[in-house]
């Protein structure tokens, strides 16, 4: 929790023309962009232009045919989501994926796993090392859910809590991974609006307290709007726009894809 | 531990009297990161004691004005403690409140600093200093969001104890000899007064006001340093003042602070207190959901809990009250609270209970006694801010639903004979309004008799009834005393019934208005297989006026047995054809009956029921839910209910 603010960086992860097909279907072509050091960095686009396939291959899920992907300054191969997640890449999802029978407190446990080093027999006993650093751990995530401010859901199975506090569960355990470039499906999708502004305040004050770096995608034309440093929008798996909101407000093509052309 | 030390008239002194009699008792405790901090009687010696230094080094002048703004929080409590020993007045405000309604209060009292709990509290004081131009610093507890404030004189809490550890280690004595500069007649603390009608007034209190009610209140109840409080009300509500830091401070005790509004239930059973405040919608809030709950257990759980309910129903509340009761219901309760009372009771939080207060606006009845024969020592309590809270008590062994008790030790108390008003002399009476001479005056009498705009009677055997806001009570033609408030109140404990409007201000007899409860009828009409197509068909079924006569006459039995209410029972009613609304100007927001606006609209009606007709045809303007207008138009029926002669109460 340094203090970073507000204060936009260098770039920190940068894809170069990448394409990626699903046999003949062409999910992404060509696109290139960056993301820089504490931004909000969002990616919109009507449904089926290849959102949620570019964060998938941002933390390694799908492998692009064609293209690289630069990740604080490294050139990355081919890898596997959890080596992303080593490397600081947390994601949440646009169905949330959360253990349904499991209280919210120990789903967001399961975000620190890998910052979790004490071995299995240990880890049985909770003994000596086990306990302190499961101590260390809690501690970390009593944090999050203050922050948050759950505490009222610390005991509830995640299964039986309502589907925007689901939302925020699910942020809770990708925060508890530290990490450094935080990747959010759709964090808003199927909200209400004051579930939606919740929200809103939360991915800012992330942003702003942890210096989380933020990619997001949403639907929400608005939020995205008015949240977002910069704005990525996708069309056919090509990119059509991207800048500062104003400017992608003004883009023709953007106007036309989100309101059909020709009107 | 009584206070019979000399010297002892502040709380700055009473703090460092704990500290040499009890430093390890737990003073504090706060639940943070899901885990009870505890904070002993010396952690708050010592905090309260840096504070005050930082704030000293900071400028804090003796008289000066500190704001406290924030939910429950250790730290905030000790915020008046230290001001206090430096001879400054803290004033808590409602944290809730607009930033208008803050910004009334801080330049009213001309606040010098502000203590507040986080960024949302902090953002609020910033937007108003320009109107505000006393304040100097602003501390906040909780750094979360804070970093980028970099106002000079913006500055956390921890920060400024720094500055007071360090003022210390260079004036070790400066602390001891301030607190020992304030007497008891200095003024404690500046409470504003909700502002129900009118701006809120701010109400002096001395330290005698406060120390004295500490005191009478816990000897009263026998409260010792065992005891426990959770502390979820308003911090600039008295009555919180005075349970979580007067009579703590007095008795010792330890207020707990629960981890967020959401979690007050959770913290309620995690504490277990053994005193605990609610007002009555808490009481019935719970009552509702444990019912519901009950409701959907499996049919052996729901027998065993009826049967025990009703044997609690039967002998609970004589136990309680230690009155005789045959052997065999006394085996049946113990097995009762066996498997029933008390894993219901644990699951409430209410195990430990000794003494439970309510108090604020009536109880059911049944609701009362159904709390009371489980065996927990529920309470009425009636006061007021300009009393420290205490004007009446209950005692533990004559505890009724529907008076709120005798005097409270060293309170006395009389009844105005021309409006019925009651007025009370006691020792936490305040010292006057801040800044207000002229209100003081109409409150205040010389002789010390403050007036409550309450208007009550007094039982045979001298325990107190509120019956209604004195400005609403009026007289029958006979002179008989009309309190509509309190007529309405019975009515609308029965399930039934879910607003009443009563009229016989200057008439013969009494009337009344009756809103049906849609659901709950609803359910009884569907029991008896009666079919209706909407709220005004309904509320015009003979079935329903039937159930609802039933109802009035209960409550006009109820009233017989009053000498001095008995002649104002209903003789006749009718059943409104629609629920009165807040959209159309018939309740206020906070679903309060607006007499004026109802008695305009509905005119015609309360001729028809001052006349013999049975029929009424009536037009209206009514609002549908999305804003639009409708004429209403409808036959009513008037129909009359059965009074009863005036008889003398039982007891």
């Amino acid at each position: 929790m340094e203090d970073q603010g507000r204060q936009i960086g260098d770039v920190l992860l940068e894809v170069e023309n990448i394409s990626l097909s699903f046999g003949a279907v062409r999910a992404i072509s060509d696109v290139s962009f960056d993301i820089k050091k504490g931004e909000i960095r969002a990616i919109i686009g009507p449904n089926g232009a290849g959102k949620t396939s570019m964060l998938n291959c941002i933390n390694g899920f799908y492998h692009p045919q064609q293209g690289t992907i630069t990740y604080k300054g490294n050139k990355r191969s081919a890898m596997k989501p959890h080596e992303a997640a080593e490397q600081g890449i947390a994601r949440t999802f646009q169905n949330v994926a959360l253990f349904k029978g499991m209280s919210t407190l120990d789903n967001i446990m399961t975000g620190r796993n890998l910052k979790m080093k004490s071995g299995l027999l240990s880890s049985m006993l909770w003994w000596g090392m086990a306990e302190k650093e499961e101590l260390e751990h809690r501690r970390y995530v009593e944090d999050i859910i203050d922050f948050l401010e759950i505490e009222a859901i610390r005991k509830t199975p995640v299964g039986r809590l309502p589907y925007g506090l689901q939302k925020r569960v699910e942020l809770g355990r990708a925060l508890a991974a530290e990490p450094e470039l935080l990747l959010l499906d759709e964090p808003m999708a199927g909200m209400n609006l004051e579930e939606k502004e919740d929200m809103c305040r939360f991915i800012l004050d992330v942003n702003d307290e942890f210096g989380t770096t933020i990619c997001l995608i949403e639907h929400d034309m608005g939020v995205v709007m008015d949240i977002s440093d910069r704005v990525m929008v996708l069309d056919y798996g090509g990119k059509i726009g991207d800048g500062v909101p104003e400017e992608v407000r003004a883009n023709q093509n953007v106007i036309d894809a989100y309101l059909g052309g020709g009107h | 531990m009584t206070n019979k030390d000399q010297g002892l008239d502040t709380f700055p002194k009473l703090l460092r009297r704990n500290v040499q009699q009890r430093p390890d008792v737990p003073a504090y405790r706060e639940k943070e990161y899901g885990i009870w901090q505890t904070y002993s009687w010396k952690d708050v010696y010592d905090n309260s004691r840096s504070l005050a230094l930082g704030m000293a080094e900071l400028g804090l002048k003796r008289g000066d004005a500190v704001a406290i703004i924030g939910s429950n929080r250790p730290q905030l409590y000790w915020v008046f403690a230290a001001t206090q020993a430096l001879g400054a007045l803290p004033v808590p405000i409602y944290q809730d409140g607009v930033a208008e309604e803050i910004q009334y209060v801080l330049e009213h009292a001309g606040v010098k600093m502000v203590v507040v709990e986080d960024q949302e509290q902090v953002d609020k004081v910033l937007s108003v200093l320009d109107q505000c131009p006393t304040i100097e610093q602003v501390i906040y507890k909780d750094t979360r969001g804070m970093r980028h404030y970099n106002q000079p004189n913006v500055r956390s809490y921890e920060d400024v104890q720094e500055m007071g550890r360090a003022y210390d280690a260079k004036h070790p004595d400066f602390f001891d000899s301030e607190a020992d500069k304030g007497v008891g007649s200095d003024i404690a603390t500046l409470m504003y007064t909700s502002g129900t009608t009118g701006r809120p007034k701010g109400v002096m209190l001395s330290f005698d006001n406060m120390v004295q009610a500490g005191k009478l209140s816990v000897e009263f109840e026998k409260l010792n340093e065992k005891d426990k409080v959770l502390s979820y009300l308003p911090m600039a509500w008295v009555g919180d003042h005075l349970f979580s830091y007067s009579q703590a401070t007095h008795a010792g005790f330890s207020v707990n602070c629960p981890e967020s509004a959401e979690t007050v239930h959770t913290d309620l059973r995690e504490v277990g207190p053994t005193y605990y405040f609610a007002p009555p919608a808490v009481f019935e809030t719970m009552l509702t959901q444990m019912m519901i709950r009950i409701e959907d257990a499996s049919t052996i759980k729901q027998k065993m809990f009826h049967y025990f309910i009703g044997v609690a129903k039967k002998c609970g509340v004589q136990i309680l009250e230690k009155k005789p009761v045959s052997l065999v219901d006394r085996l049946l309760y113990a097995l009762g609270d066996l498997l029933v009372f008390g894993p219901l009771k644990n699951s409430l939080g209410f195990s430990q209970i000794r003494v439970a207060y309510t108090a604020g606006a009536p109880m059911g009845p049944e609701v009362f006694k159904f709390y009371r024969s489980l065996g927990i020592n529920l309470k009425q309590l009636y006061g007021q801010t300009e009393s420290c809270a205490y004007v009446c008590i209950q005692s533990d062994n004559d505890v009724r639903s529907d008076t709120v008790g005798p005097p409270a030790p060293g309170c006395e108390i009389k009844l105005d004979d021309a409006t019925g008003e009651v007025l009370y002399k006691s020792p936490g009476t305040f010292v006057g309004y801040y800044k207000n001479d002229e209100a003081t005056k109409e409150t205040k009498t010389e002789e010390g008799w403050v007036h409550t705009g309450d208007a009550g009677i007094m039982t045979d055997d001298g325990q107190l009834k509120i019956i209604d806001r004195a400005k609403d009570v009026g007289k029958l033609k006979d002179s008989t005393l009309f309190a509509p408030q309190y007529i309405e109140n019975k009515l609308k404990f029965f399930p039934s019934i879910s607003e009443a409007v009563c009229h016989g201000a200057d008439k013969d007899t009494v009337t009344a208005f009756i809103n049906i409860d849609l659901e709950a009828v609803g359910n009884w009409a569907e029991r008896r297989g009666l079919s209706y197509t909407s709220y005004m068909d309904l509320a015009n079924r003979d079935e329903v006026y039937e159930l609802v006569k039933g109802c009035i006459e209960e409550v006009n039995r109820d009233l017989a047995i009053d000498s001095e209410l008995a002649g104002a029972q209903i003789s006749r009613f009718l059943i409104l054809p629609k629920a009165l609304d807040a959209d159309d100007g018939e309740l206020t927001r906070t679903r309060k009956v607006r007499r004026r606006i109802i008695a305009e609209r509905y005119g015609t009606l309360i001729e028809a029921l001052y006349s013999d007709v049975d029929n009424i045809h009536i037009e209206s303007q009514m609002t549908f839910e999305d804003g639009r207008k409708g004429a209403l138009k409808a036959d009513i029926k008037v129909r009359d209910s059965e009074t009863y002669p005036a008889m003398r109460a039982a007891s």
